[in-house]
């Protein structure tokens, strides 16, 4: 039986009268990889949000490694510094140079010694295969390049889970594919990831699981091979036929 | 060569073509220029005669030492009207430091040496030894307080003897110093999501803008006293300083308020998702990017308040402004309006102008670093 990392049970979420997560059920095993696709407004990025605390939910019980996410702050920050987390719009601190990115939290939350922190910072940025942008600024790099710089900032807080919200929607169609590739390799390593895109592609290399959402709710959730063959629900079908067929 | 040779290659030189494009395109641009020109010519001419060519320093036309108004040219010959400047050097000292006791004045001058020196490590930050400098920016308030009002081996000298630009700067410097803390305070509680520390924070920063500077200078001098325990009298120099200070802290704390809001929202997320605290994710992430934000609604409102000390006149304090009138109500320069006003306003503006350079520059620096 493998180790379950994330369980959510009968999660609920409203913003003011709108009702975005309607009883949402999902267990995360160690090392799995998911990815979650559907419409939009339908409650997916709400969904990883809520994972770290970004968004709080209001029914129903999010645990993260045995711990259950509430109003306590001492349990959040506890998800933080496990769970990273990879945005649409990269969020980089446009004040600060790439290395002082990716060293910010190892220095201020793991009170880890500047050189130390800096060269933490230095390995993931090889890694991502930037090490030469270490001193510029987001704003003189690429969408493509500043997303693996986020990427990179979330891994130097070394966490097990890694959320991806859309990483790259916001990118030039030539960009995609070197995001894509670290996200690959990050993977191929054995890291935990949960993964909101429409990047059918690398779903098909990469994903365990799919789940498909719509209102709110998830509507089918299988193997790859399943999902994309052999989709059972007609809202699956005809989303994906929409979106594979363009 | 000849005449139409040079005029030629003048207006095709570089400074012609501009002149000819900004200055004489056509004929109504072309009357323009000259009817602006006339006017500044006439304005110009006007005021540096007063000022300058036709104006007394220390001597009268008769080459007679300035003793009082009566020495004056314009007060001696009917047909000159020359400013008569002596009165500001005979009230210098007072302009400068008020009522303060000559044998003590070093003190003032020291201070007003350490002043500049103390604001280099806020205003640039690629010096050397910048930190050292930072270590004498927060000293620096005490070795004033213990210069200026005195204490172990200095001997005290209390605010109602200090005056002029002493007191104008006291007020300014310190009033936007003690401000800006207080004023982010009160910029984050504003947008605190706990609604009793943002609705004070509203109500205090709403009261205060709702209401004039004299309003609460008044208020401070009269009502601060009710506040604190019996037989505490605080001076009346303190007493204006506490509302000049909630003042500018109020207009501060808005200034700030809007960087705030120009920081996207991501950023915050992307702090508090690898794990920072609040206070970790503003100090590290959201101020550092407001403050630039704001960095010209601070100073404008910077450039206000220290004008705006000189209301503390009307409390019976003596700043710059206040030891001009004193001095116009000396019978032996009565009358002399121009000549003290234009000097106090010389003084205020050289101050707000080295300010406002300041942001320009400050603005201008922060816009190459972003893009770099």
């Amino acid at each position: 039986m493998s180790e379950i990392v994330i369980s959510l049970e009968k999660v609920n979420k409203w913003f003011d009268d709108f009702h975005v997560l309607k009883d949402i059920d999902l267990s995360v095993i160690k090392g799995q990889k998911i990815v979650i696709c559907g419409p939009s407004g339908s409650g997916k990025s709400t969904m990883i949000r809520c994972i770290n605390r970004l968004e709080a939910h209001q029914g129903g019980k999010i645990v993260v490694h045995d711990t259950e996410l509430t109003n306590d702050l001492k349990n959040i920050d506890i998800i933080r510094k496990n769970v990273g987390m990879v945005f649409q719009q990269f969020n980089l601190f446009p004040h600060l140079a790439v290395l002082d990115n990716i060293s910010l939290a190892p220095i201020w939350v793991k009170k880890m010694p500047k050189k130390e922190a800096e060269e933490v910072a230095m390995a993931y940025l090889d890694k991502v295969k930037i090490p030469e942008q270490a001193h510029k600024f987001p704003g003189q790099l690429s969408g493509g390049q500043q997303q693996r710089v986020a990427i990179a900032r979330s891994l130097a807080m070394n966490p097990d889970i890694m959320l991806f919200d859309e990483p790259t929607s916001a990118l030039d169609p030539e960009m995609i594919k070197e995001v894509l590739d670290v996200m690959i390799q990050l993977a191929e390593e054995g890291m935990t990831m949960l993964v909101v895109t429409h990047e059918m592609g690398f779903a098909k290399t990469v994903a365990d699981q799919m789940i498909f959402m719509d209102e709110g709710r998830i509507v089918e959730q299988a193997r790859p091979e399943d999902f994309f063959n052999n989709p059972k629900s007609d809202r699956t079908k005809l989303f994906l036929s929409q979106i594979l067929n363009h | 060569m000849t005449t139409a040779a040079i005029n030629n290659s003048f207006l095709r030189s570089k400074a012609g073509i501009w002149l000819r494009k900004n200055l004489f395109s056509n004929w109504v641009n072309t009357f323009i220029t000259l009817l602006s020109l006339y006017f500044i010519w006439e304005v110009g001419s006007f005021f540096l005669n007063w000022a300058i060519f036709d104006a007394d320093f220390l001597v009268n036309f008769r080459g007679e030492e300035i003793l009082d108004r009566t020495y004056c040219s314009k007060n001696i010959e009917p047909g000159l009207h020359g400013a008569c400047w002596a009165i500001i050097d005979a009230r210098f000292y007072q302009f400068m430091y008020g009522f303060y006791p000559a044998e003590e004045v070093w003190r003032v001058n020291l201070t007003f040496f350490l002043l500049p020196i103390s604001l280099v490590g806020i205003f640039f930050d690629k010096i050397p030894y910048r930190k050292f400098f930072i270590y004498f920016t927060f000293l620096f308030p005490f070795i004033a307080y213990y210069l200026l009002y005195g204490g172990p081996t200095l001997s005290q000298v209390g605010t109602n003897k200090w005056g002029g630009l002493l007191v104008t700067l006291f007020l300014g410097v310190t009033g936007i110093g003690l401000a800006f803390p207080l004023s982010i305070l009160l910029a984050l509680g504003r947008r605190s999501q706990m609604p009793i520390i943002s609705s004070m924070c509203v109500i205090f920063i709403e009261f205060i803008r709702g209401v004039p500077l004299i309003t609460l200078l008044f208020t401070a001098n009269v009502m601060l006293p009710l506040f604190l325990p019996d037989g505490i009298s605080p001076d009346n120099l303190l007493r204006a300083l506490v509302a000049v200070t909630l003042f500018q802290s109020a207009y501060m704390a808005e200034a700030i308020r809007g960087g705030l809001q120009a920081i996207p929202r991501g950023q915050v997320e992307a702090a508090r998702a690898m794990g920072l605290s609040y206070w970790q994710s503003t100090r590290k992430i959201i101020l550092p990017q407001a403050l630039r934000i704001s960095i010209p609604p601070i100073v404008n409102t910077s450039i206000g308040l220290f004008k705006d000390t000189s209301l503390v006149l009307i409390i019976g304090l003596f700043d710059l402004l206040g030891i001009g009138r004193a001095a116009l109500a000396d019978m032996s320069w009565i009358k002399l309006y121009y000549e003290v006003y234009v000097f106090v306003s010389l003084v205020f503006f050289i101050f707000c102008f080295a300010m406002s350079r300041y942001s320009l520059y400050l603005e201008k620096k922060l816009k190459t670093d972003n893009s770099k």
